[in-house]
């Protein structure tokens, strides 16, 4: 950091100082978007507006690469789509009714950067920052999930990565009291310098408790609480998460926040302890840009200004300038606008909870956010172009050199296997691949079932949490990427993440509603991810609206590379479902026997970009498999109206390492074993065994099916048009996976398999064999 | 009603599923806060699961200085059933109403599974409802559960029959003797890490054979205390 700091630089000493030399480069600030500065204050900044300047203007707060194609989410929308929408983007996090006077609230966000510098604290503020997002809202939060990519599970360094992140996760999110009920892992040497670790979290609330993080009303009190504001995080928004990792490694960790999930905890029971009494207009969360962040975007989302005295925040460190100060990234701080008569009720909540709290100024009529230091005003700006009229680019896009030439390079002429033998061999190849073996190790650190409403969470597709416990109601979420499909098409790689996602919300009985996503790139300044970025929002707004399902929100995370090598386009897509009864839940798998398999949807030649690419013949080339959205759209609704009616004993999706890997998850949710025979499926859609097993075609979904429910099931596949064939059955008593005339698995073995390979790379625990 | 109380500790994060299985075990739920000093005339006391003050000196210890667990020491006393749960439990031995102590588990990683238990004694007020050595299925979650106490005072444990719980299949925390929960010797006062509370309702629990998250084991426990209560 080099604010130099000897006296205080204030609003009238910038007046008089204009030639002033400031150090904007080292805050990130471009030339241009210094003048820039300087043009709207008809001054030269204050080191104080610099500092604020220069963290609401980085990549991660203003978004300034990205917005021009992040409108297309809020142009592609229909009145359908508006119907449940209560709070779109723009706001801490997206809104929808689910019913029953019940609105659900959800977001996923990246820490991706701080996760490589700190593992333990990145991806435990990760969890903090977004948890306090759903709290601004007014929600109670009720479950968290993880999306993380990290690089070869054979790298030393992976392991430092994983452990690390890992345990910040299951410290913070356990100690919370959140379920965490889903997620994904994956594991791809494009994430060895850079890994991806998102965090989501869902918060429901009643429709009158709705918040909006706005300052109004002249005279209200503007009022911090929480932890106390302290040296860590200065400069993470600006200096981190917006610039790239040099190869030589990790230097930066003093820009990395420090999180205390038990001030975050009582921090949340006195937020809504706040808004239970009534006691605050609104509150901010404070995160990326600390108190930056939470006056100028308060101020501007308001109708007026605001009057802030900096001497008045309690500090962890007396030293701090109030440079730092005002970028600091202290975890769990909140600011609430608050009525004068009911402060004296605002403080005995905080006053119980033994949370510390100071009033800091006023919301005023100026238009102006001012903030004083030692009795002189140090920031004198209109709130709006530091929170709201940043600098947007139009940066310049080319699709990549290499992209003909590796579109061109299909994995349809790979050997394909046709003896039973050989395909064998290759499913417990891919079953005991990272990205397909058992995740445990991962999932057995989370609590998943804290606060006694987690009705589906790991190893199902999906999470599902009851909203209602009197009705019943719910919803579930599920989150997807392949990053391996974006590489090869970034357009059809976020519409196969949103269909993944759609499916596997759908094969839980419930319907998918809305969307969330996390867009992870490389830098904006190569016009090659630039491309790739604008595909992708083109190409997920287009598949949203064919779906129906609007996005509410999310974060788009660039700066994604070491050095010149940028991550694959990954594009986590989130999708939240509704269910009216989370009794009539399906599970992944199937526990009776005698249940009819069928495999809903169509097989073809689809290997392109698949984990049997990847794991047998280590390639990745040709295009990934085709979108098929009216065909999702049909399974989805065929998939409610079975699990409505109590059709469905188990569903589950085909996605990576297609039937081969839905079948063996299938045996191994319960320990039951399967029959299954593919004549039909060869015939029908003219393809190979391997193919058969495979291929990752989408729009394809494997379900279990009482005999008795047989005739009916059948009926509406028919009415509906879902392509279905009988596959096999289910078996209780041989202990096996039987594709006949192929393979006979025993169900311990493909356990052991899967089961094996993370404790392998990571170090086994005495206590998680089996479980 | 039989009214049982449920304490909220700053960081208490199971209280509102501890209170849900009392009112789902047939009991009334009763909130009760650290910082008073009044259990409300309750039957009987759940020190739910969660990270008390962070948890940041030894888990449960800066809990067991609570204002109220001056009434918890005093009812005890009386004969008052105490259930602790996970931190709860950590918070009853360094309070001394259980002997031993709670370690990090030997692992060094929190862990979180559906644990098969044996019920070893029926003679607590929290276990009357089981059959002696039963087996059950309750979720497991913790990351400092191994239990730990001298070797005169886990002979005595295990002569007196005041071992509870014992882990069965796999020892989840390097627990001394498999031990998951233990009894004062009046047996009124009952520790263990696992948690009942999350056993208690069909469609949120444990998987069972028959169907998903069909467990209810848990249950038991908290019927246990309010049949003695009643028949007290």
């Amino acid at each position: 950091m080099t604010l130099e700091q000897t006296v205080v630089d204030t609003v009238e000493r910038a007046r008089a100082t204009p030639e002033r030399q400031q150090a904007y480069a080292a805050l990130g600030l471009t030339d241009d978007e210094y003048a820039r500065i300087r043009e709207i204050l008809g001054r030269r900044p204050t080191s104080g507006e610099l500092a604020m300047y220069s963290v609401m203007w980085s990549e991660h707060c203003s978004y300034k690469s990205s917005k021009k194609y992040l409108r297309r989410f809020g142009e592609r929308v229909t009145d359908r789509m508006r119907e449940h929408l209560m709070v779109g983007m723009g706001q801490n996090a997206g809104v929808v009714d689910v019913g029953r006077g019940w609105a659900v609230t959800f977001k996923v966000e990246s820490h991706n950067h701080p996760s490589y510098v700190e593992p333990f604290q990145g991806a435990a503020t990760g969890v903090g920052g977004i948890v306090r997002d759903i709290i601004a809202m007014g929600a109670r939060p009720v479950a968290v999930m993880d999306q993380l990519r990290f690089g070869d599970l054979a790298e030393a360094d992976t392991l430092r990565v994983v452990h690390g992140v890992v345990a910040g996760i299951s410290f913070y999110g356990n100690c919370l009291g959140l379920p965490n009920i889903g997620g994904e892992t994956v594991f791809d040497p494009v994430y060895q310098g850079n890994p991806l670790v998102n965090a989501l979290c869902v918060g429901v609330l009643k429709h009158e408790d709705l918040r909006l993080a706005n300052a109004t009303g002249a005279g209200n009190l503007v009022v911090l609480f929480g932890a106390r504001t302290g040296g860590d995080g200065i400069g993470g928004a600006s200096i981190l998460a917006s610039d790239t990792f040099t190869a030589s490694g990790p230097t930066k960790r003093p820009a990395v926040q420090v999180g205390d999930p038990f001030a975050e905890k009582v921090l949340i029971e006195c937020c809504l302890e706040l808004y239970a009494g009534g006691l605050v207009e609104a509150i901010q969360d404070l995160g990326a840009a600390g108190i930056s962040c939470a006056t100028s975007e308060l101020a501007a989302n308001g109708d007026g200004g605001m009057r802030i005295d900096l001497d008045a925040v309690l500090l962890r460190d007396p030293t701090l300038t109030a440079e730092e100060i005002l970028m600091s990234e202290s975890q769990e701080r909140m600011m609430a606008v608050v009525a004068p008569e009911r402060l004296e009720g605002f403080l005995a909540v905080t006053g119980r909870w033994d949370v510390e709290t100071s009033v800091l100024g006023t919301v005023t009529e100026t238009g102006r956010l001012e903030i004083t230091w030692h009795g002189e005003t140090i920031v004198d700006v209109d709130p709006a172009t530091v929170a709201v009229d940043g600098p947007v680019y139009d940066r310049p896009v080319a699709r990549p050199a290499g992209l003909d030439a590796l579109q061109a390079d299909s994995a349809t002429g790979l050997p394909r296997p046709a003896d039973g033998p050989a395909i064998a061999e290759q499913l417990r190849a891919l079953i005991g691949s990272p990205n397909l073996a058992d995740v445990g190790w991962i999932t057995d650190q989370y609590d998943r079932y804290v606060l006694g409403n987690t009705a589906l969470a790991f190893p199902d597709d999906a999470g599902m949490i009851r909203v209602d416990e009197e009705s019943g109601l719910g919803v579930a979420i599920a989150t997807d990427a392949n990053g391996r499909y974006s590489e090869l098409d970034p357009r059809a790689g976020a519409q196969l993440a949103l269909a993944e996602a759609y499916r596997n919300v759908a094969v839980t009985g419930a319907r998918p509603l809305a969307v969330t996503d996390c867009l992870n790139f490389g830098a904006p300044t190569n016009p090659e991810v630039m491309w790739q970025f604008a595909e992708t929002v083109d190409g997920l707004s287009e598949a949203c609206l064919a779906l129906e399902v609007p996005v509410t929100g999310g974060n788009v995370s660039l700066y994604n590379q070491t050095g010149d090598r940028a991550i694959h386009p990954t594009p986590v897509v989130g999708v939240l479902g509704v269910i009216d009864d989370v009794a009539k839940r399906v599970p992944s798998g199937w526990q009776d026997d005698g249940l009819n398999l069928y495999l809903l949807g169509e097989t073809a030649l689809e290997l392109d970009g698949s984990a049997w690419a990847q794991v047998v013949h280590g390639h990745l080339g040709g295009r990934p498999p085709a979108v098929r959205l009216e065909a999702e759209r049909a399974l989805a609704g065929l998939l409610a109206a079975g699990a409505s009616e109590g059709l469905l004993a188990a569903a589950h999706d085909l996605s990576e390492g297609g039937l081969a890997a839905t079948l063996v998850e299938g045996v191994l949710r319960f320990g039951v074993g399967a029959r299954v025979w593919l004549d039909e499926v060869l015939e029908r859609d003219g393809v190979d065994a391997a193919t058969a097993l495979f291929s990752e075609s989408t729009a394809r979904v494997l379900v279990a099916v009482p005999r008795e429910e047989d005739v009916r099931f059948v009926g509406l596949c028919a009415g509906r048009r879902v392509p279905a064939i009988r596959l096999g059955v289910t078996d209780a008593e041989s202990g096996m996976l039987e594709v006949q005339g192929l393979l006979t698995e025993r169900i311990e073995d493909l356990r052991r398999i899967r089961w094996g390979v993370l404790p392998a790379a990571l170090g086994a625990r005495s206590t998680a064999a089996g479980s | 009603m039989t009214r049982i109380g449920v304490i909220t500790f700053p960081g208490s994060l199971d209280d509102g599923d501890a209170r849900r299985a009392i009112r789902l075990a047939g009991g009334e739920p009763v909130r009760l806060w650290h910082g008073d000093h009044d259990l409300d005339g309750v039957d009987a006391i759940v020190l739910p699961g969660g990270f008390s003050y962070g948890d940041y000196l030894r888990c449960g210890a800066i809990a067991a200085h609570s204002p109220i667990m001056r009434e918890v020491v005093d009812a005890a006393a009386r004969g008052v059933p105490v259930l602790g749960i996970c931190n709860g439990f950590q918070m009853l031995t360094e309070a001394h109403l259980l002997p031993g102590g709670l370690v990090r588990n030997d692992h060094g990683a929190f862990v979180c599974r559906d644990q098969r238990l044996a019920v070893e004694s029926t003679r607590t007020a929290w276990t009357g409802g089981f059959e002696p050595g039963e087996q059950i299925v309750v979720p497991l979650k913790n990351g400092e559960g191994g239990y730990l106490a001298d070797a005169d005072t886990v002979a005595r444990l295990e002569d007196e029959g005041r071992v509870v719980f014992r882990y069965l299949e796999t020892d989840p925390n390097g627990s001394v003797h498999g031990i998951a929960g233990v009894a004062n010797a009046a047996g009124n006062v009952v520790g263990l890490m696992p948690h009942p509370e999350h056993a208690v309702e069909p469609g949120f629990g444990p998987d069972t054979a028959a169907a998903m998250r069909s467990g209810v084991d848990g249950l038991r426990v908290f019927r246990s205390a309010l049949e003695g209560v009643l028949a007290a």
